[in-house]
């Protein structure tokens, strides 16, 4: 038995120390949501729809059910603006009799009562009278306009890049255009916790909400807007949250929303947690995709232009929709030196729940089709996949698909380097020869692996992620943070950043004490409250450690010189910043610095031509899986898995290491098990046991390898990390599946029965 | 219904609904919030305890079940402030995450561990497999384990590259 324990030193920036909520977590005693203790609290209940598109015409309650100990609300309750205030102000908190009902899970009538069973049943003795209308529940339906989800067309949002000549003109002048249409399924978060929050109102008449949130901030928004409130009557604070993975990016504010509502109209707390069902049935995915690309180069290998069509299916509501496509359309030219580009990203509405917010935000889907072209290709040329990347991949002074100079912090090559040093050969069965040769020659005959016949193929994949906010939006977006003196002279960081597991606490943490040069074990965290930190912008975008950590460190080194010139003019010269704090808060209170975020210099973005400085900074990945498939059953098992990321600079190298390789393992679980199942706009497999996630023996052992080329506006060089490591392992699966089997993969995800088919397509074909 | 069980060491009768799910007697007759809910059919394991000493689902054992019998969930690992070998293990190298499934994990391991002591990396991935995490991609957690049972080995049980 040990607490753990650490000396300064291993506190340090670049050092791993024990996270601040470990001993909590591992122990039991963190309280989520659901833990929190609150005996008068009432559990509250959401009645949905049961058709995917249609108009309320009334809500019933059954006679035959006892209401008297139950509260019901509907639309009909809220007094304000019944809207939850994202983007747009399109989806309303609780559908009103006359309006129109747009998925399955939509939101109708709320229920409360004094046990989660009773708000059950009183949740299925409301009948809702519906006239069911014609649905638009796919991409292709949407794009017919079967029904009329948005507008007049079902376009939420189209985006154009162009760079260079007309990119027909520039695709003739190619040796070799490659083409294809590649499709991705969506993806359900799968954090283990399931959604929930907990709301009471105060006799001042102010809302508190406390739940299992990545944004206080949208929570805090929403609730101003449906119920009128000034800042300081709405209260949001973040509970310990079980995982989010953008899953919990803005769906909390609905629940907030519904909790607060209950609250109200029963006049006691109310607390709502979704099971897992009503979790994976109601909240939002990963956005399904389709994306038609050409790529056209010269025999040489040399890239000269792509063309790509993306359409994403953003379900019924706009929700972040806009921005994952912006997202999309801005990582699909990849991370090559292309002198001739044209992407167009249409954005879809269905009558299916809305796809929201997943780590990499849209990019992954973009970069799957990217890198499973860049291997169609290397392989209709004959070289080595590796080679191919590496002689067209962006180096610093060259300039992306929107026009930006890459200036600093390029990573590129050293992370395709580092992979190869690690793994030389293009063939795992290959390794080890000093001289790699390509192409290398193929087995005839299947391998025997644990008695069962089994192919072997290595793929890889590369690409780049921009960390932060999209174009000006950090500069919109203003983020603040704040560092201030303890009564104790320990020092105290208010950001509204979350800690969602990825660590930020922690490395807030680090980079506060290391700036002002004390012990980080004097250094806390305050839990992120909107009455009592400023907004620091969402956690979202892989921003949290490189902007708000660079705001961090900031005010904790103006609170140091604040502090040292006070403690000169008041006879405290050389002592112990902790003592001069002390002595402050003693005698004319407490001293606290705030920050507001500077955008480096030279980021300029345009939206209307979208062109200019899309990220102030990109980080760079290459990854490597090595599968062996089943011949038979096509049972694909991951043998190797080597990721080389270019992260800046690791403030703390295990929580980096951490994300990495949990980012990767989503992506792998995305590419080959992952598959949400649609039925009717219904998610037909809302469970755990059939919307399967990697357990520990799916996993591989997983090789990280951190690339470290600092970037200068960051912390101590560090810039995003969060998402980077759910773009590229999809890709690099299918290439693997690809080189294994002398199929194309091109969907995902890649299931055994998909494996099976596109093998008996290419022997039907041959 | 009146049980008699043996709950983290100490002797208790609880006065409860035989029909139950333990989880739920756990959780809100005893407040023992640490195991959690994940899934409600035995998926996920973050309600792991240890049932005599078998890990078990704690949201699909009715409570009439546990009757005569010694349970043990995260709340039992450690001795007060301090951490079990496991847990400290965990925090250490970075095993925990968001958290919510580790005291499952926790629990699960210190069974695993207790049973078959010189287990590899490869053998506790199979151990842990009831354990769903989506955060950390796994290895942390077997590097941790590693080192939990080995302790002068160091957390590299599945060996460097």
């Amino acid at each position: 038995m040990s607490v753990p324990t650490h000396s300064p030193a291993d506190v340090a920036v670049g050092r791993s120390p024990p996270r601040v909520d470990g001993a909590a977590k591992v122990s039991g005693r963190a309280l989520y949501v659901d833990d929190l203790p609150c005996e008068d609290a009432w559990h509250g209940a959401t009645v949905r729809s049961s058709v995917p598109h249609g108009r309320l015409r009334g809500v019933h309650l059954d006679r035959a059910f006892d209401w008297s100990d139950v509260t019901v609300v509907t639309a009909a309750d809220i007094r304000g603006c019944n809207v939850v205030s994202l983007i747009e102000g399109d989806q309303p908190a609780l559908v009103p009799v006359g309006g129109t009902i747009r998925h399955v899970a939509e939101p109708v009538a709320l229920v409360a009562a004094s046990t989660r069973a009773r708000a059950f049943a009183a949740a299925a003795a409301v009948r809702l009278e519906v006239d069911e209308l014609p649905a638009a529940l796919d991409l292709d339906a949407a794009l017919r306009a079967d029904a009329l989800v948005h507008g007049d067309d079902n376009v939420m949002k189209t985006l154009r890049i162009a760079k260079g000549d007309e990119v027909e003109r520039a695709l003739a002048g190619c040796d070799l255009v490659i083409e294809g249409v590649y499709e991705t399924g969506a993806q359900e978060q799968m954090y283990i916790e399931p959604q929930g929050m907990l709301a009471h109102w105060d006799e001042h008449g102010a809302c508190h909400v406390t739940g299992s949130m990545q944004c206080p901030y949208y929570v805090h928004s929403a609730m101003k807007v449906l119920f009128g409130l000034d800042d300081a009557h709405a209260i949001v604070t973040q509970a310990v949250t079980g995982g989010g993975f953008g899953g919990k990016e803005e769906y909390p504010s609905m629940l907030a929303l519904h909790a607060a509502l209950l609250a109200r109209a029963a006049g006691r707390p109310v607390k709502i947690v979704y099971d897992r069902e009503e979790d994976v049935a109601a909240t939002t995915k990963r956005h399904p995709s389709r994306v038609r690309h050409r790529l056209g180069l010269m025999r040489d290998g040399t890239f000269v232009a792509a063309d790509v069509d993306l359409v994403l299916d953003g379900g019924a509501y706009v929700t972040l929709t806009p921005v994952v496509l912006s997202r999309a359309v801005l990582h699909a030219a990849g991370p090559y030196r292309l002198p001739h580009v044209r992407v167009v990203g249409r954005a879809l509405a269905t009558n299916t729940p809305p796809h929201g917010a997943f780590r990499g935000f849209g990019a992954p889907q973009a970069i799957f089709a990217t890198e499973r072209q860049v291997d169609r290709a290397a392989r209709a040329l004959g070289v080595d996949p590796w080679e191919l990347r590496r002689k067209n991949a962006l180096r610093a002074g060259d300039t992306t698909s929107t026009g930006q100079v890459l200036e600093h912090s390029v990573g590129s090559l050293a992370v395709l380097d580092a992979l190869r040093r690690v793994a030389p050969s293009p063939r795992p069965d290959h390794e080890g020869s000093s001289s790699p040769a390509w192409p290398p020659p193929r087995d005839e005959l299947p391998d025997v692996r644990l008695g069962s016949p089994v192919r072997r193929g290595r793929g890889i994949a590369f690409c780049m992620h921009g960390a932060g906010f999209t174009g000006s939006g950090e500069q919109r977006l203003a983020g603040r943070a704040s560092v201030a003196t303890r009564p104790d002279g320990g020092f105290e960081v208010r950001s509204s950043s979350t800690d969602i597991g990825q660590g930020a606490f922690t490395t807030f943490a680090q980079i506060a004490a290391d700036a002002l040069g004390v012990d980080g074990a004097r250094v806390s965290v305050l839990e992120p409250t909107t009455d009592r930190v400023p907004d620091s912008g969402p956690t979202v975008a892989s921003r949290t450690c490189m902007v708000v950590g660079k705001v961090v460190e900031d005010a904790a080194t103006a609170l140091r010189a604040h502090l040292l010139a006070w403690g000169r003019a008041h006879g405290l010269s050389g002592a112990d910043l902790g003592e001069i704090a002390r002595a402050h808060v003693r005698d004319v209170g407490e001293a606290e610095r705030t920050v507001t975020y500077a955008p480096p210099p030279g980021i300029a973005w345009d939206d209307e031509s979208y062109t200019g400085s899309a990220y102030p900074v990109y980080g760079w990945a290459a990854c490597l899986v090595d599968v062996a498939v089943d011949d038979d059953t096509h049972e694909v098992t991951i043998e190797r898995c080597v990721h080389a990321v270019d992260v800046g600079h690791a403030i703390h190298p295990v929580m980096v290491q951490g994300q990495i390789e949990g980012g990767t393992l989503q992506a792998l679980g995305w590419a080959l098990l992952e598959a949400v199942k649609y039925g009717g706009g219904r998610v037909l497999n809302p469970r755990m046991t059939d919307c399967i996630i990697p357990t520990s023996a799916d996993a591989p052992k997983m090789e990280t390898l951190l690339v470290e080329s600092p970037y200068p506006f960051g912390p101590h060089g560090a810039k995003g990390v969060g998402e980077i490591p759910m773009d590229g392992p999809a890709a690099a699966a299918a290439n693997a599946l690809a080189d294994a089997l002398g199929i194309e993969p091109a969907c995902v995800p890649m299931l055994p029965e998909t494996i099976a088919a596109a093998r008996a397509a290419r022997e039907g074909a041959t | 219904m009146t049980l008699r069980v043996r709950l983290n060491g100490r002797d208790l009768l609880l006065d409860v609904d035989p029909q139950r799910r333990l989880l739920d007697v756990l959780r809100d007759e005893l407040r023992l919030t640490g195991s959690k809910e994940g899934c409600g059919e035995g998926e996920c394991g973050a309600c792991t305890v240890l049932l005599d000493g078998e890990p078990v689902c704690s949201c699909l054992v009715p409570a009439g079940q546990v009757d005569g019998s010694e349970i043990m969930t995260v709340e039992g690992l450690g001795d007060g402030e301090l951490l079990s070998a496991v847990q400290d293990a965990l925090v250490r190298f970075g095993g925990t995450q968001c958290g919510i499934c580790t005291p499952g994990i926790a629990v699960c391991a210190t069974a695993a561990l207790r049973r078959e002591p010189d287990a590899s990396a490869e053998r506790l991935r199979e151990l842990l497999a009831g354990n769903l995490c989506r955060c950390t991609g796994y290895q942390l957690v077997i590097d941790a384990l590693c080192a939990a049972a080995r302790p002068a080995a160091g957390p590299s049980g599945e060996g460097a590259p």
